[in-house]
């Protein structure tokens, strides 16, 4: 059994050095001093103001994305409509092209001589502004709702749309009776993924904001502006923040799918439409964990 | 007869019904132009409008070119790392058995959750000036490659690790009864059964690679003709005002994650083609 330990040992010290320790070293780095010098690092005005700036970003772009996500996905998988494969590979797009990209193509749309550069001159400012990351946020952070319906709604097929319809419901309530409570769980893991994406966006947002320290810094911004000012403590600290947000995310998709079963087990306690039946199918078939089956056992 | 024709028989592509069917195209495509396609439409116009001459005369500078090359040849590397590397994790994950599997499962995740810039961060803090080890891989290649291993550790594990989950243990038990080395059944088992989750996990690992950003820009230093990658480069003619040459090196690393999308799309339409 020793190539069987060999293996395991080398899979878990690889992760260790390249994500646990350095991660780890960090959070001993910002409390090595104590607890009140990373506090009063994150508490600096500075820091409040680049926190609550990636919040508002975040907190217009997530529903943004999940709003239109949703339309995207209906639209991607019940209607056959001239260029459907094209808008199925844009919305892959985000996924693959550097983040730096996404920033240079807004600055060159919004920016002086773009196409729709005329609009500063009426007031509307974009580029170095607020709309500007948060278009940037939007872009980068567009697939993740998309990708998780898309084959839940594959999964669940149009027969019980088609009974309700034939039962005289109008379509939104067929939507929101019939389709809404099926895609529910996707659309949240989604939310999540969506979430941390817009959160810890840089590249792109750092080339439309023009980086200007107290009005369009969002934390990770901060995190280089300090790092590079050789405040390292502020620039640990917001590390910091931003990881544990990153392992809350962690977390939530955990909850959201710990394994196979994790679909099935919200579902059946809730509710028992024939919905939750075809997604509990659904669940079972996907998902990652490796314990599926005791935890099956225990439910 | 007459009850049955007057409700109106749905094809699938009505569900919603036809004006509610319409009006989801129209927001869906509206979207993603005014979001994806009309900036993008903005930066390919704006590299074209200066002549195929300046584009290529922007490529071809030597610190464009030797940044694209740098570009391309690591992101190879680190995917071809990854696709051993990440085959094993996965391969830990579902076939062995140890304390803490859980954790380790959900750590897998933490690159896709955790800011990139962090990321470089961490790992300039471990592996940097002020190391407790006593590396210090800086502002080299060697730093460079680690941000890129750190940020792409996802792609091929949990590409991978649902399709060992699902594979049959019968053919292993088949071949092992039929007196098969251990060695032998992954190469003629279990490997060709895993080689297209391996692929495509290791094509999205490449993409994210060649655009990666916020966690090179801090470690790698970015120093032209040594560390400086395109993203990087892109971000600095931005800065210096040269925005024509952003945009023509922006336009090639476009053209590159469009390849890889169309790549990764074919093979899945081929793979799948006796399911059709």
């Amino acid at each position: 059994m020793t190539a069987k330990h060999a293996l395991r040992f080398g899979a878990l010290g690889y992760l260790a050095l390249l994500l646990l320790l350095p991660v780890g070293l960090v959070f001993y780095r910002t409390f090595e001093h104590g607890f009140h010098p990373a506090w009063a690092a994150v508490t600096n005005p500075q820091a409040q103001h680049a926190l609550w700036l990636t919040l508002i970003i975040a907190a217009i772009a997530v529903p943004a994305n999940t709003l239109f996500g949703v339309v995207l996905a209906i639209a991607l998988v019940r209607h056959r409509f001239p260029g459907r494969g094209l808008v199925n590979a844009v919305v892959d797009l985000p996924l693959a092209l550097s983040p730096v990209v996404v920033g240079l193509a807004l600055y060159l749309l919004y920016g002086t001589g773009g196409w729709l550069g005329g609009l500063a001159g009426h007031g509307i400012k974009i580029l170095f502004a607020l709309p500007g990351m948060t278009l940037a946020t939007i872009f980068v952070s567009l697939p993740f709702v998309v990708r998780e319906v898309v084959p839940v709604l594959r999964e669940i097929g149009t027969d019980q749309e088609q009974a309700a319809e034939t039962l005289g419901a109008a379509p939104f309530t067929t939507f929101r009776r019939i389709t809404l409570p099926a895609i529910r769980w996707a659309v949240g893991y989604g939310v999540v993924l969506t979430t941390a994406r817009a959160i810890g966006e840089f590249g792109a947002v750092s080339i439309v904001s023009g980086r200007i320290e107290g009005k369009t810094e969002t934390l990770p911004l901060y995190v280089q502006s300090q790092f590079e000012g050789f405040n390292t403590t502020g620039a640990f600290a917001a590390c910091v923040v931003l990881a544990l947000i990153a392992l809350a995310t962690v977390l939530a998709m955990r909850m959201f799918r710990p394994n196979d079963a994790s679909l099935a087990m919200p579902f059946g306690g809730r509710g028992g439409s024939a919905g939750t039946a075809v997604l509990t199918r659904f669940g079972r078939r996907k998902g990652y964990g490796a314990e599926s089956n005791v935890v099956k056992e225990e439910a | 007869m007459a009850t049955s024709a007057a409700v109106p028989v749905s094809r699938p592509g009505a569900v919603l019904g036809r004006a509610g069917g319409g009006l989801a195209r129209g927001i869906a495509v509206g979207y993603l132009s005014l979001i994806v396609l009309v900036p993008l439409a903005a930066l390919v116009w704006s590299s074209r409008s200066q002549g195929l001459h300046t584009f290529w005369h922007e490529v071809t500078k030597p610190e464009a070119s030797s940044a694209l090359k740098l570009t391309l040849g690591v992101s190879v590397l680190v995917a071809a790392f990854n696709a051993v590397t990440g085959t094993a994790i996965a391969w830990v994950l579902v076939r062995d058995s140890f304390p803490g599997k859980g954790i380790v499962n959900a750590v897998i995740d933490l690159p896709f959750a955790l800011p990139t810039v962090v990321a470089g961060l961490v790992l300039l803090e471990l592996y940097g000036p002020s190391s407790p080890f006593g590396v210090d891989v800086a502002f080299q290649r060697t730093g460079l490659v680690l941000a890129l291993l750190f940020v792409t550790l996802p792609f091929v594990v949990r590409a991978v690790q649902p399709v060992l989950l699902e594979l049959d243990r019968e053919m292993e038990e088949a071949a092992e009864s039929l007196g098969a080395g251990r060695l032998a059944v992954f190469r003629r088992i279990v490997f060709p059964n895993l080689l297209p989750a391996i692929l495509s996990g290791v094509a999205l690992a490449f993409a994210r690679a060649v655009g990666e950003f916020g966690s090179v820009v801090l470690i790698s230093g970015n120093i032209p003709f040594k560390t400086e990658v395109s993203s990087v480069y892109i971000a600095g003619q931005i800065e210096s005002g040269n925005p024509a040459g952003a945009a023509a090196v922006s336009v090639l690393l476009l053209l590159i994650s469009l390849g890889v999308l169309l790549a990764i799309g074919a093979f899945r339409h081929w793979r799948t083609r006796h399911d059709r």
